[in-house]
């Protein structure tokens, strides 16, 4: 079985809104309505012992915007975002290309 | 006659001390124990694995011995049907989860330290945030192991309240 990046390295985004990975094992963290594990460490109280980022401020959005005092129920369940990584191959070739690249393609382009 | 006395006690200690006595009752089979299963302590890849006395009865012999009597509590709880429902054990689940913290926290976390010796962890071989909070928090014995490794065993009760979870 492939083992899970739990290197706790941050890494880039592929694009600006995309959710952060998780660079480290989430075995068996409990997320339901009993307890939230991963807000143990991410919550907003706990990032100073914790030293883990802390869940963004669009977590706290409701779905008109308005900002919740705490997490929204609409993204209590992490893992429908953010996902593990492990070292595999990729099955097809990766033809993405980011916006930075085209931005910078129209900007040698436009010289 | 000392020899079957002292024989029998040993063997009634050693009894009550296995797996399968422990989850001979409904209550802990179908509740506790199912909740083990996919756990750590359970099945892992090395196959070095923790039985239900391993955590929950002390091995030195006064604590084991007062940890015995008070497991008439459970006896009682075992006539009378205390936790004999899934309603009734989830309604209590809070409570008996907040008896085994409070034990652990008591006893700085001494059944974990009897196959987790801290003297002896490597820092080298774990993760980064392991490393990180073993070698200053628990190193400094401000907190013990299971101020952070709730529910590494068992499920999690309704967490609303405890400290460093709501």
């Amino acid at each position: 079985m492939q083992r899970v990046d739990n290197s706790d390295v941050k890494r880039a985004r592929a694009y600006p809104m995309q959710p952060p990975i998780i660079p480290h094992k989430i075995d068996g963290y409990q997320v339901d309505t009993n307890a939230n594990q991963c807000m143990a460490c991410h919550s907003r109280r706990q990032t100073a012992d914790s030293q883990a980022p802390m869940v963004s401020v669009t977590h706290y959005l409701d779905r008109e915007g308005n900002f919740l005092a705490d997490l929204s129920p609409r993204r209590y369940f992490c893992e429908q975002c953010h996902v593990v990584q492990v070292d595999a191959k990729p099955l097809l070739n990766n033809e993405f290309v980011d916006i930075d690249e085209l931005l910078r393609a129209a900007r040698d382009a436009g010289e | 006659m000392g020899v079957i006395f002292w024989g029998g006690f040993n063997t009634a200690m050693e009894y009550t001390n296995t797996e399968e006595f422990c989850t001979g009752c409904h209550e802990m089979y179908d509740n506790v124990y199912v909740e083990l299963q996919p756990t750590i302590h359970f099945t892992n890849r090395s196959g070095v694995r923790a039985k239900c006395s391993d955590c929950h009865v002390p091995h030195e012999w006064t604590p084991k011995m007062a940890r015995k009597m008070l497991a008439s509590k459970e006896v009682w709880g075992k006539i009378f049907g205390t936790i004999n429902t899934r309603e009734k054990f989830l309604a209590k689940r809070r409570e008996l989860a907040e008896h085994e913290w409070a034990r652990l926290k008591a006893n700085d976390s001494l059944e974990c330290r009897n196959c987790h010796d801290f003297e002896y962890m490597d820092f080298t071989w774990q993760s980064k945030r392991a490393a990180q909070q073993h070698s200053t928090a628990l190193a400094s014995g401000e907190k013990t192991c299971i101020d952070c490794h709730k529910g590494i065993a068992h499920e999690l009760p309704d967490m609303a309240g405890v400290p460093g979870w709501d």
